[in-house]
């Protein structure tokens, strides 16, 4: 079955449909999270702090993150593996294009593959910023993340790249969403437009929701 | 009415092909578009030169023989098939570009004819049923929920044109296989061969070399018979199901 489901086009769509959905659901509790800064700096450390003490006592402390952490990257390689070689045989299939050509499909769907690109080196620019800190501006304090989240939006390129990058990722959910739930084969007539309403949405929901902290450091709401 | 024609010409498989350039005049608004085409052959033929290569057959808009993008559209502006469009849709004066079919899947025989054997090889592999031989079963004896009847006969409109993978950014013929998957899939007739069939013709699609679907919905504008969008969610729903349920 395995085998199938990695040869079969239809069966590698469903990879990347599957973990899309489990970096989507992440994306959402992240952005709840992070949405904790608007009530001072106490509670949003508090609350980071308690992303590592999560499960205890049954697990050890940070177990749960680093769960976490390995399903998502886990999800990450499936996702960008199977869009690489789903996106060789798209290309391969049409190798001459029409002499006379039109503007096709929409914009989401259009930049689905360099936004995929873009949001691959955001995230890990954003690991290096606020995780390990290696590219951090001022210094970073590690269990102090108010502190480290203002510093980078102290910048101009740090709000430059998330703000480019949040809306490179609410035009690859709008898309990705209603794509996967096809794959997946939930898609019919009659559902389809509450579908794609769900994908538009979620893509809304996630952009403003992340954007919302770089633009409340910005105008001096979070300090 | 007077037009200046664009067309692909190509002379077999592996020449080079390139765009030429022709003026035909005295068309008529109610010409089919491919009386149009009759029309230029005719001026090319007294010319001396080489006709203009393209597929047809019945005319009737019901056979799939015929493939030309037309501007840039799969079957040209309207939604019907390139035979059933008429000269009323363009003005006179335009410059009209006629391609064939573009897929690696299916290469260009010549000029605008494109060798479409890769939709007969997957009907081959799984677009049958199993039925026994001799007198017909009386047509009573399988009752057939009316939503499923709609449903099949919804997909067995296709008539395998091509038009999908031709409109695909990515040369797919994901709509071309749900639909002839769909058609047979939810009928008791296709009952036995239900799993074997999906993952079959997938299979065959695949070694084919059509592309995958990014679901930008242009097949099913393109499509000349209305096969919809979500016919490929429904074939993707039966290949899962035929996944967890056949271990080959």
């Amino acid at each position: 079955m395995t085998r199938t489901l990695w040869d079969s086009s239809v069966g590698k769509k469903t990879v990347m449909a599957v973990s899309g959905l489990i970096m989507l659901l992440y994306l959402v509790v992240h952005m709840i999270g992070n949405l904790k800064i608007f009530f001072g700096s106490g509670e949003f450390n508090h609350y980071a702090h308690w992303l590592r003490t999560m499960g205890e006592p049954f697990l050890h402390y940070e177990w749960a993150l680093w769960i976490v952490r390995v399903v998502l990257v886990a999800a990450v390689v499936l996702h960008a593996t199977s869009a690489y070689q789903l996106s060789r045989r798209d290309i391969r299939a049409r190798p001459a294009s029409y002499v006379h050509r039109k503007p096709r499909a929409g914009y989401a769907t259009r930049t689905m593959r360099w936004g995929g690109i873009i949001l691959a080196l955001f995230i890990v620019w954003h690991i290096l910023d606020l995780t390990t800190g290696t590219v951090h501006p001022g210094g970073f304090q590690s269990g102090h993340p108010y502190q480290n989240v203002i510093d980078t939006f102290s910048t101009w390129y740090g709000n430059t790249i998330y703000i480019v990058a949040m809306l490179a990722l609410g035009l690859h959910v709008q898309h990705g969403f209603w794509s996967a739930a096809q794959t997946l084969g939930a898609g019919n007539a009659a559902r389809d437009r509450a579908l794609k309403a769900l994908a538009n949405a979620l893509a809304l929901v996630l952009t403003l929701g992340f954007i919302s902290v770089p633009v409340a450091v910005m105008t001096g709401v979070v300090s | 009415m007077k037009l200046t024609l664009r067309v692909w010409r190509q002379k077999n498989a592996d020449a080079p092909g390139a765009m030429s350039t022709y003026e035909v005049d005295g068309i008529s608004r109610d010409m089919s578009f491919l009386e149009m085409l009759d029309t230029l052959n005719e001026e090319l033929i007294l010319e001396g030169d080489d006709p203009v290569a393209f597929d047809h057959d019945c005319r009737e808009g019901i056979c799939g023989a015929c493939s030309l993008v037309i501007n840039g559209d799969a079957h040209g502006p309207e939604r019907t098939t390139t035979c059933q469009l008429h000269m009323r849709s363009f003005e006179d004066g335009d410059t009209i570009d006629i391609e064939p079919w573009r897929a690696s899947a299916f290469p260009v025989v010549k000029d605008l004819v494109v060798d479409r054997s890769a939709f007969d090889r997957i009907i081959q592999a799984g677009g049958y049923i199993s039925a026994p031989t001799g007198t017909a079963p009386e047509a009573h004896a399988t009752p057939v929920p009316k939503p499923d009847a709609d449903f099949a006969f919804e997909h067995a409109e296709c008539i395998g044109c091509g038009a999908c993978v031709a409109a695909c950014p990515n040369g797919s013929a994901m709509l071309f296989t749900s639909a002839k998957i769909n058609h047979l899939n939810v009928l008791p007739q296709g009952a036995p061969e239900r799993e074997t069939r999906v993952l079959d013709m997938v299979d065959r699609m695949d070694s084919e070399g059509f592309g995958g679907c990014t679901l930008t919905g242009e097949c099913a504008t393109a499509c000349p018979k209305g096969i919809p969008l979500p016919s490929i969610s429904a074939m993707n729903k039966e290949w899962l199901r035929a996944v967890r349920k056949v271990r080959r």
